[in-house]
């Protein structure tokens, strides 16, 4: 089989599409790249959704944390504290066993139990947590001047919260957010390593990257495979952030925007 | 009281409730699983202690004046970063262990003329094996341990490699050059000047550090040794009356809700110790947490 019929047999693998076979010996670098990459496709699907849905829930659990009405502030407290003080792991297995409890109280929560919609409820309560903690201390390090001239302007509420308070949240929470969505895409590997089954060895980038470990028992062409893979998304990551980092402080005189430094603290 | 449980934990069927779960609470395989709570604790203690030295070598290196060690104490540290942390967990346990059996091989036969790699294997010879064939079942589960240990010490020796380089530099600078007006060399300002100022720079991000690695424990489960999450899963599964002496259906949900609570009041307990330990360091330090300190105290 040449290169490009691997790629057309296994690119669209851990959708189901393709060859239904995995490949069982005698293992080509082709085969390699092409079913780890196929795997990246789940690892982007949770990442991005979990994110984006993340954002706007984070959003909401930061502003209810700084209220000072605690029928508001405590449940937010609680929420960020559970989710940021146990480890992810132990998170997915819960989610996925009371998922599993729960499809037996009613068919509502079949889809529950399949990974593509079990883990990512878990990756998106658990990135929410991590981004309010941050939008949360960007919120008490708005400054005072900006708010003044809200007030001065006549504006209050919503007016206020969206064109002066959350704009300023945002670009002091960008640097920080940057990181929590590098993590966050890290942390999408270890899905289908706790308990959410990977039907028909539909998996994830580090799924198949282990599938060829264990088969060749060789670790050094996976798993540097799957390194360089997660390298080019990180490099997206940042560009993409990068740009946006740009837009919120378009303007700023060039010279005060803070630049965003990588550094991500993996495993939650 | 003990010989009555014992007496009384015979006949699990006439049992019911709060007996019967105290009964169920103590079997022989539940207090297996009380025990991997301390395997955690184990691996906390023997990894924390383990990290800072390959962080301090990691964050020496890095600052050498000598070129290619400068290359591998920061490459060391970047490696790690933009690639998922269990990605190196399952690479570096294999890793470690087809690299500790080819040293032996090398050393233990070296007139050995077939390839290491046939196909799908690793093959060395019989006295090269790690550990040996005929080796005691506790040194097969040591040998394990100690493997998750290093693999552990690797990864998060690069964090705090990270942490202390960054503390290193945040040392003021003027501290340094008054130790080199002394007449200090530069091993002396290293080991008297530097490394006595840098832990209140390098708490914050090693007290950070601590929660992430209390919070890395249950990855012990994917090196392969018999942790909570694998005793969770075991006793938890739904339990028929032809295997066990106490049925029950499938309760790991409440299993792993208890490893939750368990984890929580892990880190609840860490933050505030390592907030008053923060604050006893900054005691009389020229920091503005010093300051403050200060200015509360008059």
């Amino acid at each position: 089989m040449s290169c490009w019929e691997t790629v057309q047999a296994y690119g669209l693998r851990s959708l189901g599409i393709g060859e239904r076979l995995l490949p069982r010996n005698d293992f080509t670098l082709c085969e390699q790249f092409t079913l780890i990459g196929s795997g990246m496709i789940w690892n982007v699907y949770f990442g991005l959704f979990a994110l984006v849905s993340g954002f706007v829930l984070a959003t909401a659990l930061a502003v209810a944390k700084a209220n000072p009405n605690p029928w508001l502030r405590k449940p937010a407290e609680w929420f960020i504290f559970i989710f940021r003080g146990s480890p992810l792991f132990i998170q997915f297995f819960f989610g996925y066993f009371l998922f599993l409890s729960l499809k037996s109280v009613h068919p509502f929560f079949d889809a529950f139990t399949s990974a593509w919609l079990g883990a990512l409820v878990v990756l998106f309560f658990n990135t929410s947590a991590y981004s309010a903690e941050i939008f949360y201390g960007a919120l008490h390090s708005i400054p005072k001047g900006d708010t003044e001239a809200a007030d001065a302007y006549g504006m209050s509420g919503w007016p206020r919260f969206k064109r002066v308070i959350w704009p300023t949240m945002l670009r002091l929470a960008w640097p920080a957010y940057t990181n929590e969505a590098i993590f966050l895409f890290h942390a999408t590997t270890l899905v289908f390593f706790t308990g959410f089954p990977a039907l028909q060895q539909r998996g994830d980038a580090l799924y198949y990257a282990s599938y060829f470990a264990d088969k060749t028992f060789n670790p050094f062409v996976p798993y540097p495979i799957l390194a360089m893979y997660f390298i080019m998304l990180t490099l997206v990551i940042i560009g993409v952030f990068g740009l946006i980092n740009r837009r919120l402080n378009k303007h700023l005189p060039q010279n005060q925007i803070r630049k965003i430094r990588l550094r991500p603290n993996l495993i939650r | 009281m003990g010989h009555f449980v014992i007496f009384a934990c015979t006949d699990p069927q006439t049992l019911s409730g709060l007996s019967w779960l105290t009964c169920y609470l103590t079997t022989g395989k539940h207090l297996a699983f009380y025990g991997a709570f301390g395997t955690v604790l184990l691996l906390l203690a023997v990894t924390a202690p383990a990290a800072m030295a390959f962080g301090f070598g990691g964050a020496m290196a890095a600052r050498s004046r000598i070129l290619p060690l400068s290359w591998l104490g920061r490459g060391y540290i970047a490696i790690v970063r933009g690639v998922p942390d269990i990605a190196f967990f399952l690479f570096f346990v294999i890793a470690l262990d087809q690299g500790i059996e080819y040293l032996r091989h090398k050393i233990k036969c070296p007139d050995w003329d077939e390839p290491l790699r046939q196909g799908s294997d690793f093959i060395v010879c019989q006295a090269a094996k790690m550990p040996l064939g005929n080796s005691p079942q506790w040194i097969h589960e040591a040998y394990g341990f100690s493997l998750a240990v290093l693999t552990f010490a690797i990864v998060f020796g690069a964090f705090s490699a990270n942490v202390l380089y960054g503390a290193m530099r945040a040392v003021p600078h003027a501290q340094l050059e008054t130790a080199e007006a002394y007449g200090m060399s530069p091993r002396q300002t290293f080991w008297r000047v530097l490394v006595p100022q840098m832990w209140v720079y390098a708490l914050p991000g090693l007290g950070n550090l601590w929660m992430v690695l209390i919070k890395a424990t249950p990855l012990l489960f994917l090196l392969g040794v018999e942790d909570i999450v694998y005793w969770a899963r075991e006793l938890g599964g739904a339990k028929t009356p032809r295997f066990t002496d106490f049925p029950h259906p499938d309760w790991r949900m409440w299993y792993f809700l208890a490893l939750l609570v368990f984890y929580l009041c892990f880190t609840r307990v860490s933050e505030i110790v390592l907030d008053r330990i923060m604050r006893r360091l900054t005691r009389g330090q020229a920091t503005a947490g010093g300051e403050a300190q200060r200015k509360a105290l008059t």
